[in-house]
């Protein structure tokens, strides 16, 4: 695969699909600047006109765009740093030998099956409910004031179902990770005199490294885009408590009918998601080579 | 120090009983070489000693002091490992410091300790790399290296050579044995394959199926082996055993012959036979020959024998007829 010709023949080979995902890429991302660009509300057709910049100035300079930006970047910490810290736990429990492990493993991994808006409304009516909701429930058993969770903890709240749904994930990578750590190695740091704290500290965590990485990837790339959960607890509120920026621009779009608005908001929302793919990249990626 | 006493040790794995009451002492200074078939136990035993595994029945003395229930780090061991179980996330440098960083020793002493051992085992100029970039014989002179640092009062290697190269191999025996001399401690030694145990040992212990079957210098498993499986285990390459009528003259149910005990002769002999191959190594010919009752006999004979395929030898014992009775042993 080395001499020119078959270099010259593999990009010929690849050029199609190159094109393809080009194509791809490029057209829906073209419209959505092209009509960031206009003022263009879908209600009102025939105010259709150049605005410039305006759509961005107007979005940017909407106070519940900053907390949006916070609220994304809070749910992505949030689930990540719970999904995996429980993960890694998990992970180690999970790898023991212990009666029934099977169907506990199962059971670890089922949140990860359950569609998100099933999964929030879970959590909305069978926890969090004030009446009825197990918390509620528990509360009253102690003698306690049931907690509004989605009223008082909004955002909260949602990084809990949300990281209920990724701990699942987490678990499993961490799981297979583990299972792929030697032995041999574990059992030369017991004779060297490692604590099994140690033994965590010099061996599991540096093991770890590599697929916890991933999972951060991974996790950020669906995170910044949370919806479902959202939608079908919140509702972004109350007031832009635990709005994010895909919840802010589906208002802009959907309930103001403003398609420029929202364009320039999908504008912003690639910005963001990619300095956040490059910091990301800057601290973790060397965790990547070998 | 690093004398290492077994009494009545049992090890059972639930049902199985892996390794049936065995007694065993190791003095200090000594290198004792634990051989045996595969799944015999010696690597059990092995991990008995170091703590790994729990032992089921008896105890354990190092140094006249009860180990059996003692954590591994307590023991005061070094072992290597199989795979050398070098951890990959450390420099070499770290990997041999880590037993002295976890024993909480200061830094400067730390430093003083690896570089000695470095210069020791030859690895300064790797010093900052990590495993993944060594050669299978750097990385078992790390595991040597971080044996070494903690100066246990005994080594434990469990098949150390077995993932080298043959020639690779050779070296590494030469420079354990030569560290054993040099570190004057003692060391015990698991490995399946004779030829290991009967350079390197002090002492050999013979192990099927859990059982000792013998212990002693390898000169005296060679020539007083106990019973036919460590006439058969001891020396390369195999004893030759006959039965029948060959046996019964020596009022014997079996009996053994070294390959390298029988000379090929023109007439006469003890044996008589088709030649099935020759193979011929210039030092010394092997001949492999059937006897005319259908028994298979190995033989070496001197470098200048000419035989080929097909032609009839005779073969005469010029050595020591090992004699076994029903039960195998030795008579």
């Amino acid at each position: 695969m080395a001499t020119d010709h078959s270099k010259r023949l593999a990009r010929w080979m690849l050029a199609p699909s190159v094109v393809a995902l080009l194509i791809w890429m490029i057209v829906p991302l073209a419209a959505t600047i092209y009509y960031s660009l206009f003022r263009y509300n879908i209600q009102r057709p025939d105010t259709f006109e150049f605005w410039g910049f305006k759509n961005y100035s107007y979005f940017v300079t909407d106070p519940a765009f900053w907390i949006s930006l916070m609220n994304t970047s809070l749910i992505v910490f949030g689930v990540i740093i719970i999904s995996i810290v429980g993960g890694t736990l998990l992970g180690i429990l999970m790898n023991k030998e212990f009666y029934g492990r099977g169907i506990a493993r199962l059971m670890v991994i089922g949140p990860f099956f359950i569609m998100p808006s099933v999964a929030a409304l879970i959590w909305k009516h069978m926890f969090m409910n004030s009446e009825n909701g197990l918390f509620a429930i528990m509360s009253k058993l102690v003698g306690a004031e049931p907690i509004l969770f989605l009223n008082d903890y909004p955002l909260a709240s949602i990084i809990v179902i949300v990281a209920w749904q990724w701990l699942a994930f987490a678990t499993l990578i961490l799981l297979t990770a583990l299972q792929s750590l030697d032995q041999e190695q574990m059992e030369a740091a017991e004779m060297d005199g490692a604590s099994a704290l140690s033994r965590f500290r010099y061996l599991t965590v540096p093991h770890l490294m590599r697929p916890i990485t991933i999972i951060i990837l991974i996790e950020t790339i669906f995170l910044l885009a949370i919806f479902a959960e959202i939608f079908v607890t919140t509702s972004g509120g109350p007031g832009n408590a635990s709005t994010n920026l895909p919840w802010i621009i589906y208002k802009v779009g959907r309930q103001s009918f403003d398609a420029g608005g929202a364009a320039a908001g999908g504008i912003i929302a690639v910005v963001f998601a990619n300095i956040f793919a490059i910091i990301l990249m800057k601290v973790l990626g060397k965790n990547l080579d070998g | 120090m690093g004398n290492i006493v077994l009494k009545q040790v049992v090890k059972r794995f639930g049902e199985a009983e892996v390794i049936p009451p065995l007694d065993l002492e190791i003095n200090d200074g000594e290198f004792v070489v634990f051989v045996g078939p595969s799944g015999c136990g010696k690597s059990t035993l092995l991990r008995l000693i170091a703590g790994l595994e729990d032992v089921t029945e008896g105890t354990i003395e190092i140094d006249g002091k009860e180990v059996t229930y003692a954590p591994p780090a307590q023991r005061g061991l070094a072992m290597v490992f199989q795979s050398y179980a070098l951890y990959p996330h450390m420099s070499v440098r770290k990997n041999i410091a880590f037993p002295l960083k976890m024993a909480g020793v200061a830094q400067e002493e730390i430093d003083k300790k690896v570089e000695h051992a470095a210069s020791i085992l030859n690895l300064a100029n790797y010093i900052d790399k990590r495993p993944g970039n060594l050669s299978g014989g750097q990385r078992q002179r790390v595991a040597i290296g971080r044996a070494i640092v903690r100066e246990p009062s005994a080594f434990l290697f469990d098949e150390p050579l077995s993932n080298l190269d043959a020639s690779l191999r050779v070296n590494m025996r030469q420079e354990i044995t030569d560290l054993h001399r040099e570190l004057d401690t003692t060391m015990v030694y698991v490995t399946h394959d004779q030829v290991e145990a009967m350079t390197m040992a002090d002492k050999i212990v013979v192990l099927h199926a859990g059982v000792i079957e013998q212990v002693g210098s390898p000169l005296e498993l060679y020539r007083e082996p106990r019973n036919r499986f460590v006439a058969g285990f001891i020396g390369s390459p195999k004893m030759n055993f006959i039965e029948g009528p060959a046996a019964e003259k020596h009022k014997a149910h079996s009996i053994g012959v070294r390959p390298e005990h029988f000379e090929v002769v023109k007439k006469g002999g003890d044996f008589k036979g088709v030649v099935l191959s020759a193979e011929h190594l210039g030092s010394d010919t092997f001949l492999r020959v059937k006897m005319d009752d259908g028994q298979e006999i190995l033989a070496r004979g001197s470098g200048d024998v000419v035989v080929n395929y097909g032609d009839t030898v005779a073969l005469k014992v010029e050595g020591k007829i090992y004699k076994f009775d029903d039960q195998g042993l030795a008579i």
